[in-house]
């Protein structure tokens, strides 16, 4: 009953936030109420027992991409642009529709915390059965994460590697060759 | 931020803590929720903070970009490398458990190390993204 309250509670302050941030003009604003959407998104997680997600969901949607994108706003201007002045009925039917499709799609999904749902009779039962006996690690997401599915790890950090080479060929190229310049004279 | 004495007193006080706090969530990852990705996010919001408050400059004297560099790569590097001794060693990609002696420990040992580079490429990669903004503004 109070996970009921408080589910519906933060799914409301979620659709608050979301409804703030389509109103709002200032790209400040909008980027502090990225962060508390990040965080309500992260008690949502962590109502439904995932402290590893929330986890991750609360020190990188609400820490850094906020501070990145107050980088960025530092660099570019703290206001949007004057509303498009076209009409938005077209761009509402589609919006209508894709939401309406979605909405569709779940009522095949099993419900939350469903035994019989397919993603919990493939190779979770087995993690959970002997994923303390062969690993040796009680927690059963760093089991799975580091050791059953530790080549998708290594994918994922080399995609942040990645990113980071991309961000530092796009931004970090150019300004040590400022630096040069100054060095010169 | 040249004069906000208290902002930097409290930082001078917070930072040492998420610091510790990072190394926590790095290294109790086995038993509570955390691990690599996790604690390297925290580790570098630390010296976002640090930097928020002192500057670029002090933070890129205490991490300097090249070091930042070395140690991203160096976190893949870490963690394909373990996948390759374990290959070496007679495992399959990965397969952790011919790294000690008993499976067991070679498991514990295995997400110890590849842990440790998912923390060093993250916290790398997060200041190394943050620098370079920052670094833009820079007259």
């Amino acid at each position: 009953m109070i996970e009921t309250l408080i589910d519906v509670t933060l799914l409301a302050f979620l659709a608050i936030t979301a409804n703030a941030i389509l109103r709002m003009r200032s790209l400040f604003a909008i980027i502090m109420l990225f962060g508390i959407y990040s965080l309500l998104s992260a008690g949502l997680f962590a109502v439904m027992d995932a402290a590893d997600v929330a986890f991750t969901e609360a020190s990188v949607g609400a820490g850094i991409s906020t501070v990145l994108m107050l980088a960025t706003l530092a660099l570019t201007g703290m206001r949007e642009e004057k509303a498009p002045a076209h009409q938005p009925w077209l761009p509402l039917v589609v919006v209508a529709i894709t939401g309406l499709a979605l909405v569709y799609g779940t009522i095949d999904i099993p419900s939350f915390g469903d035994p019989q749902a397919p993603a919990h009779l493939h190779v979770a039962p087995r993690y959970i059965e002997h994923g303390l006996a062969e690993t040796g690690v009680p927690n059963l997401v760093t089991a799975v994460l580091a050791s059953y599915r530790g080549f998708d790890t290594l994918g994922e950090v080399t995609v942040i590697f990645t990113a980071g080479i991309g961000v530092l060929l796009l931004l970090g190229r150019q300004r040590r060759r400022k630096d040069d310049e100054q060095d010169v004279p | 931020m040249k004069h906000n004495l208290i902002l930097k007193i409290i930082a001078k006080f917070i930072v040492p803590v998420i610091l510790l706090f990072a190394m926590y969530v790095q290294f109790h990852g086995d038993f509570g929720p955390g691990g690599g990705f996790q604690a390297g996010v925290i580790f570098s919001a630390a010296f976002i903070l640090y930097t928020l408050v002192f500057g670029l400059g002090s933070a890129e004297r205490i991490i300097p970009t090249w070091l930042l560099r070395t140690l991203a790569s160096l976190g893949v590097l870490v963690y394909t490398g373990t996948g390759f001794v374990t290959l070496l060693w007679g495992g399959r990609f990965l397969d952790y458990s011919v790294l000690a002696a008993t499976p067991l420990g070679g498991q514990h040992l295995g997400i110890l190390v590849i842990e440790a580079g998912v923390g060093m490429t993250v916290a790398s990669v997060m200041l190394l993204i943050f620098f370079a903004f920052a670094g833009r503004n820079r007259p």
